[in-house]
């Protein structure tokens, strides 16, 4: 990574220049003692520890649980940012849930010519089980996280959309939790909206959609792989902080049509099902046969009308990087607007000039797998060896349409706290939408993951990224 | 709740049980080892014996030392009663059933699992084994002390109780099978200083040498030990008093799901023959016939439990 490059600081926007929405917490931090702070660091690592809120790293046998880093500086958003911010969600949310209703139905936006039939009908993404199926509501995506980086004060770009099965909100609700526990004197002092309420809401969103044949109050339920799944923390988090039964495939099964889960009391009939189950492995009889971890018809009483299924099963087609790259125009097709949210501009390597280019300049870009998630299998141009670029040049040779490409863009950076003091570094942003038949809930802020090597533009949790706090100013 | 929940929250229980009850053998095994016993390789395998795991135990080791009892019962995790293995095993239920627990036993559990890690990271000299035994004591004690402090009394906690009620049964019938023959009235006869030290270990096996002596006036003899073993219902490691335990809460749960089950048969068969026994009849029937009907009951009430309940699909 070149030094010489300058970055959007969210914090400091010169020396001791001072960016509007961190001026009170800034204030506050001159006046903390460092050591006070580092020992609070270390507090809520034990903190974390204590509670449990760990992931698990496949392939790590030895450090099976791992925490996430989180770093106390907080990242701040002022109310007219975020106003803009949600917005532009809550419009490509719409478009998305649009689009995937028609591509299951008429396939207008085929028929138009915006996006090319091939990259749906060849699409391991697409299911052909789903076609001609509504979906109670006619939502799709229940539960959205989108990817926002910043690259300076009106610059926001959706850097990729998670329709399918997006995590890390529990990371959001315990970070604020342990920042309240850390810093009470702060939240006196500044007016952060909460984000508090998201169990909540969750709750009552998949509830408004619950199937038409569902008799009395929803039943709602998570269902989760099993405690050896990366993500177990937050599927049991929150299932209980909704109230509802945390289930596994083993619990369940089909009776008199409907899921029904395997109680002390006998079965229990389920309405709706939050599942952090992939597509693949949901239903052993409609997709893989050798899953262990889904409920055999399921999709049948699905598509009887008997269940929601949150997300509905083939949603992972508008999380598609190639798909990604027609967004702005799938929103306009959809919503008659144009796109409030840019995307970031990018090539797809299918183009055979679009390959050239990217070969050409591979060292310039950042290069990912259509498919692909969690910072596996891409490349950073500027951070990579001669080598790694040369042994990439031929994976992109052997399977372009595998591929798409981005400039390397300047993420805006926030400080985190380190023994020195405040050091700058890159970060996204991930809201989280809640979908219902009849409104959009976005929590103020979402989940801030920050790059803790300096330098590094790689987030991810698996690749050594941790979290902030993610603020929301009121007005 | 879910059946899988009802079976995480019972095994978490039961193995939080067992990791206490192996430290109490330990602990019991170790002293007398120490201070009494002219053959301790004897006392070991003994201890191996109650506690389950001699088979495993002669595919590992050739003799019977302390050394290697020690380790295998604290922190080998080949052995699935390892009180490593059983912190582990209690933990991984306690997650698997999270929403199910307050935060306080949660983080109980986590805690527990953590220090303990710790504490077994390395083997346990002699010269620490007291302070590692009772951090274990201190810790599976927080755990209970949360449970009791912040769990609602509903299902769940009649669950908690049914693990630990049948566990402690289980180890208790066990300490009295392996030690029956220094129980049998003719023992008193021979009235010798080594049936002596077996008594104390009993006792000490089930931290009750000095409760034994409050209640019974230290009139210490076969009989009075093993009816307080058995029916001292004011004793909580009696089989008796895990067998009210178990009436007690099988009975809330038929009360709050309003049925029956087979198992709630079982429970009243159980207690109506500890009811019409004492311990002379016990004497009479056999002791070790006894007990050993008592050990095979009590497993067959565990699966009766799970498959009422649900516990796997």
């Amino acid at each position: 990574m070149t030094s010489d490059r300058q970055y959007f600081d969210e914090m400091l926007s010169g020396a001791d220049k001072v960016r509007e929405p961190y001026s009170d917490y800034e204030k506050w931090f001159i006046q903390e003692d460092v050591l006070r702070l580092s020992k609070k660091a270390k507090e809520a690592e034990a903190f974390f520890r204590r509670t449990g809120i760990t992931f698990n790293v496949y392939g790590q046998a030895a450090a099976q649980e791992r925490l996430i880093p989180f770093d106390l500086i907080p990242r701040i958003i002022a109310n007219r940012e975020w106003a803009k911010l949600s917005k532009g969600i809550e419009q490509r949310v719409r478009g998305i849930n649009a689009f995937l209703y028609d591509i299951y139905h008429r396939q207008e936006i085929l028929r138009a010519g915006i996006v090319p039939v091939e990259l749906i009908a060849q699409n391991e993404a697409f299911l052909p089980q789903m076609i001609g199926v509504s979906p109670p509501g006619g939502i799709y995506t229940h539960i959205v996280g989108t990817d926002i980086v910043r690259t300076g004060e009106d610059d926001f770009f959706v850097l990729e959309d998670n329709a399918r099965t997006p995590s890390g909100v529990s990371y959001m609700l315990e970070n604020r939790e342990t920042m309240l526990q850390m810093f009470p004197e702060l939240f006196s002092q500044i007016k952060v909206q909460p984000v508090s309420d998201y169990p909540k809401n969750l709750r009552r969103s998949l509830a408004a959609c619950a199937p038409p044949n569902c008799q009395g109050k929803p039943c709602v339920a998570v269902l989760t792989p099993g405690i050896h799944n990366s993500a177990y923390f937050e599927h049991s988090f929150l299932a209980d902080q909704m109230g509802v039964e945390l289930v596994e495939g083993h619990d369940l099964q089909v009776v008199d049509g409907r899921i029904a889960m395997r109680t002390t009391e006998g079965f229990k009939v389920i309405d709706v099902l939050y599942r952090r189950v992939d597509d693949e492995y949901l239903d052993p009889l409609n997709f893989n046969p050798s899953s262990m971890l889904g409920v055999p018809g399921i999709m049948d009483v699905y598509r009887a009308g008997n269940i929601t299924i949150a997300n509905a099963p083939g949603t992972g087609i508008a999380d598609d990087k190639a798909i990604y790259s027609y967004m702005p125009d799938i929103i306009e097709f959809y919503t008659g607007e144009k796109a409030i949210l840019k995307n970031v501009e990018t090539y797809r390597c299918s183009d055979p000039d679009s390959l050239k280019y990217v070969l050409d300049n591979l060292a310039d870009l950042v290069v990912k797998e259509v498919h692909g998630s969690g910072g596996y299998g891409m490349l950073v141009g500027p951070a990579a060896s001669k080598k790694e670029l040369a042994t990439f040049a031929a994976k992109l040779r052997k399977s372009p349409s595998n591929y798409i490409a981005q400039p390397t863009l300047s993420l805006s950076t926030v400080p985190i706290f380190t023994k020195k003091g405040l050091a700058p570094r890159h970060v996204d942003l991930r809201p989280f939408a809640l979908v219902s038949p009849n409104s959009m809930d976005i929590t103020p802020g979402g989940l801030t993951r920050v790059a803790l090597k300096a330098g590094s533009l790689v987030v991810n949790s698996s690749q050594g990224g941790g979290t902030k706090d993610t603020w929301v100013l009121e007005d | 709740m879910l059946g899988k929940t009802a079976g995480g929250i019972y095994w978490m229980f039961r193995f939080l049980e067992r990791s206490e009850n192996t430290a109490r053998l330990i602990e019991a095994g170790f002293r007398i080892a120490l201070t009494r016993s002219k053959d301790p390789a004897s006392e070991w395998k003994s201890v191996l014996t109650t506690a389950g795991v001699l088979g495993q135990y002669d595919m590992k080791y050739d003799s019977y030392t302390g050394a290697h009892a020690l380790d295998f019962l604290l922190r080998d995790t080949d052995n699935p009663s390892s009180v490593l293995s059983s912190i582990e095993n209690a933990r991984t239920n306690a997650r698997m059933v999270r929403t199910a627990l307050t935060t306080e036993v949660w983080e109980a559990v986590n805690e527990s699992w953590m220090a303990l890690k710790a504490a077994l990271k390395s083997p346990v000299t002699e010269t620490k084994l007291p302070a590692v035994l009772a951090e274990i004591r201190r810790q599976t004690a927080l755990v209970r002390g949360a449970v009791h402090g912040t769990m609602l009394r509903n299902d769940i906690f009649d669950f908690t109780q049914i693990g630990i009620a049948l566990e402690r049964a289980d180890n208790t019938a066990r300490i009295i099978d392996v030690k029956y023959y220094t129980l049998l009235p003719s023992a008193s006869y021979v009235g010798s200083a080594l049936d002596n030290v077996q008594w104390e270990t009993i006792l000490r096996s089930v931290s009750a040498h000095r409760s034994f002596r409050w209640l019974n006036n230290d009139d210490i003899s076969p009989a009075t030990i093993a009816d307080f073993l058995i029916f001292d219902s004011r004793f909580p490691r009696s089989l008796s008093f895990c067998s009210r335990l178990l009436e007690d809460n099988l009975g809330y749960l038929a009360k709050d799901y309003k049925f029956r089950m087979p198992c709630h048969d079982m429970i009243d068969a159980q207690r109506e023959r500890l009811r019409n026994l004492d311990i002379s009849s016990v004497f009479d029937e056999g002791l070790h016939h006894f007990i050993t009907s008592f050990i095979r009951e009590n497993n067959a009430l565990g699966l009766q439990i799970e498959q009422d309940y649900r516990f796997v699909g």
